[in-house]
């Protein structure tokens, strides 16, 4: 039923052709009973080359063939969703308490979304909250922060496909990172083992992309919607896939992009494949291990991203409740 | 084969080899995890607290590689029994070492009693209440023991513990505590380095365990002051010792151990700032602690448990030459000009929950004793009551009079229908420390 679903929601990303380009405009959303706010930004549909050539320093096989991608207009979030956001999500007394200094919220709505358990563990590791980057969810946990954000504002936001992150990535661009092919560059554009000195940082402190999306690059790696699938562009290319994403039917790997504050420059690039791994589990001492924080993880976050057209209520339920693999 | 043979050398010896019941042959299986599985060697293990944690260990301890089977389970609650045998039975390759019939799952008050009998290794994973009592008879029994932390939640509990870790030590049992910091390879390393002079003399620091809160199980229907209580343990102290006990002792843990002793004294405050409804029984929401150790030296402790604030979980440590930067996920001692001296980059560190059963079970595999855990398992413990003890009364506490306290929180009788001793007023609210007032000692 999923994979129906998904597939419908997501091929508008290829057969979406009802919306003429830039008619989209950016906007910042609102956090009803908070005062907290999401820039999303409007990028244009248009065709783009994903994945790598051989020729790129750094390249992994999974990178390639490279091949055609043809997009619609999407939104996306100008940048990485932070604590302050996961965790009035997360916990669900914080939210409480600022929706009663925010009159006017009904929180009776917000009572059917599912919501973590609380942590054991502390999750940002002593890196910092307000303004960071949220941290060591899991993809079934940022999946529920979509449905939590719908509940609150009525708009539909999910995860990115690999195709979408990497053409915000690219905006336009194809080079090894948005800003060229130079990694000296990177100390302007991103966070990265050459100088974060061993956390995570603010979210937009550095330069954006062409488009206007900063930390696309390191900070935190970011969810994506797809499975990961080493062979997957071969298989595109040979026509055995036509989808524009692999949808997750088991727990491991899904992909990831953009690396992070504990990554070497190879692994910022726009191009760049990270499979998820149990050992991003690793200091879960419970059985089974939670389905909502990663512990080990604390180089993985998300932004969300918002389709053109909004998908039909049963689509956004389907979409929102995603078989619940074991220890997802 | 002569490691067959000598295990069970040793296991005679340590009076564990009872009728024939270790010579269970097992079949032989291909593994992703590479067991042993020479027959005759199987190590039997019951898992006694069926919580996240304990099925957590039992799986740990049947990844270990050795010929680990679990024979026999127990539990206060049917529940929770029944949960953990699903969740040991989910993989299917594990499901094949987990031998437990009906016969062999207890609940109750007493199941412990049943099930350390029938095993060769305990897994104790109740709530620490309970540790003394069930460590006790483990030992008695002579049975190796992995536990849970912290393995008390009064000075009397940590004195029983004590005890049976020397009566553990004469037979050679091996006892292994889930402070796994000891068995997590940055904490190896670092504090290694630390012992050798890295930093010179250790003369301060700060631990900290400041984050959110953790589960909260309202009252049901239907339910005994005591399944309440149980249900809920986190938030009751004859149970859970208070969160400076069942989770900061892993960092006060470690300031014992770099310090290589445990605090002469304590003084420090606490209270219910932000945790103030009756849904969360009688303990503290913050603590703040100074412990001196008999050089002088100060370590500051930090717990708290606020949801949307400041989180850190870690440790600091000042030396003469240089100080501990931190433990976390990059660790980092540094000189005083801010210089690197050692980093350890934690990427492609084993599990430290893995570890310590690996370690554990390839000991006794091997017929090795070569883990005392208990002893500083103890001590720890009574570190972390002593601070709780500092900031429920607000006195001045010395290590001597706190260990030696009488204070005996546990209930006079285990029973559904028996009575803790703290109990609710009219309005459901338990009655709270208040320092200046409270007699802790």
């Amino acid at each position: 039923m999923r994979s129906t679903v998904l597939v419908g929601l997501l091929s508008l990303a290829c057969s979406f052709t009802g919306l003429a380009q830039g008619t989209l405009k950016s906007y910042t959303q609102d956090i009803p009973g908070s005062a907290l706010k999401y820039e999303m930004v409007a990028l244009p549909g248009g065709k783009f080359t994903m994945g790598s050539p051989a020729a790129e320093k750094g390249r992994k096989p999974d990178e390639g063939p490279q091949h055609a991608m043809q997009m619609e207009p999407f939104w996306m979030g100008k940048l990485e969703v932070t604590w302050d956001l996961y965790d009035l999500f997360a916990f669900e007394n914080m939210e409480k308490e600022m929706a009663a200094r925010n009159p006017g919220f009904d929180m009776t709505k917000m009572n059917a979304v599912t919501r973590p358990s609380p942590p054991y563990v502390d999750m940002s590791f002593g890196m910092g909250r307000e303004g960071h980057p949220a941290i060591n969810m899991t993809q079934y946990a940022a999946i529920k922060f979509c449905a939590w954000m719908y509940a609150k504002t009525g708009i539909f936001y999910r995860l990115p496909t690999e195709a979408e992150w990497e053409y915000a990535c690219r905006a336009g661009t194809q080079t090894a990172y948005s800003f060229g092919n130079d990694p000296k560059l990177l100390d302007q554009y991103a966070w990265f083992n050459g100088n974060s000195g061993g956390a995570y940082k603010k979210v937009g402190l550095k330069k954006p992309n062409p488009w206007g999306l900063h930390d696309m690059h390191g900070n935190v790696m970011e969810w994506t919607l797809d499975q990961y699938y080493p062979d997957y562009y071969a298989k595109k290319a040979k026509g055995e896939v036509k989808e524009p994403y692999a949808k997750v039917t088991q727990l491991y790997p899904n992909a990831v992009r953009g690396g992070s504050w504990d990554d070497d420059p190879a692994v910022l690039r726009s191009a760049a494949r990270t499979p998820s791994a149990p050992a991003w589990k690793m200091l879960d001492p419970q059985a089974p291990k939670s389905e909502w924080w990663l512990t080990s993880a604390s180089f993985v976050g998300f932004r969300v991203v918002r389709p053109a057209k909004k998908p039909s209520e049963e689509e956004i339920k389907a979409y929102y409740n995603p078989p619940l693999i074991e220890e997802y | 084969m002569s490691n067959e043979s000598n295990r069970r050398d040793f296991l005679k010896q340590s009076g564990l080899l009872t009728g024939g019941a270790l010579l269970t042959t097992l079949p032989s299986f291909a593994s992703s995890y590479g067991f042993h599985s020479s027959a005759d060697d199987t190590i039997k293990v019951a898992l006694i607290g069926c919580g996240g944690r304990g099925k957590g260990a039992a799986l740990q301890a049947l990844k270990s590689r050795q010929n680990v089977k679990i024979v026999a389970i127990a539990d206060a609650f049917r529940d929770r029994l029944d949960d953990a045998y699903k969740t040991l039975n989910q993989n299917p390759e594990l499901a094949k070492r987990v031998d437990v019939p009906e016969e062999r799952k207890f609940v109750g008050f007493d199941a412990y009693q049943k099930a350390i009998p029938l095993a060769d290794v305990v897994i104790l994973a109740t709530p620490p209440g309970f540790r003394p009592m069930m460590f006790e008879e483990a030992v008695k029994q002579n049975k190796h023991v992995f536990m849970e932390k912290p393995v008390a939640t009064d000075a009397p509990g940590v004195r029983r513990v004590l005890a049976a870790a020397e009566e553990a030590k004469k037979k050679k049992l091996n006892v292994v505590v889930g402070l796994q910091r000891h068995y997590q390879p940055n904490y190896r390393e670092m504090i290694k380095r630390i012992h050798d002079g890295a930093l010179g003399d250790i003369i301060g620091g700060s631990v900290y365990w400041v984050s959110g809160g953790v589960w909260v199980k309202p009252r049901q229907a239907n339910q005994t002051e005591m399944e309440h209580q149980m249900r809920n343990w986190y938030y009751f102290n004859w149970l859970c010792g208070d969160h400076i006990n069942e989770q900061h002792i892993h960092n006060i843990d470690v300031a014992n151990w770099v310090k290589r002793g445990y605090p002469v004294s304590a003084q420090g405050t606490g209270g219910r700032q932000v945790r103030t409804g009756k849904e969360y029984g009688e303990i503290f929401d913050h603590h703040i602690v100074d412990y001196v150790y008999e050089d002088g030296t100060l370590i500051n402790s930090q717990c708290r448990h606020y949801e949307g604030t400041f989180s850190k979980v870690d440790e600091q440590f000042v030396g003469t030459k240089g100080r501990v930067d931190s433990f976390g996920r990059q660790s980092i001692l540094k000189d005083h000009k801010g210089g690197s001296i050692y980093t350890h980059n934690g990427k492609g560190d084993g599990d430290p929950y893995q570890i310590e059963h690996d370690e554990l079970f390839a000991a006794i595999a091997k017929n090795e004793y070569k883990f005392w855990d208990a002893e500083n398992g103890a001590k720890s413990t009574m570190t972390a009551i002593m601070g709780r003890m500092a900031t429920y009364s607000g006195k001045v506490v010395k290590w001597d009079e706190a260990l030696n306290s009488n204070i005996d929180l546990f209930p006079a009788k285990l029973a559904w229908d028996a009575m803790p001793k703290v109990l609710p007023n009219a309005d459901g609210f338990y009655p709270v420390a208040v320092p200046g007032k409270t007699v802790t000692v």
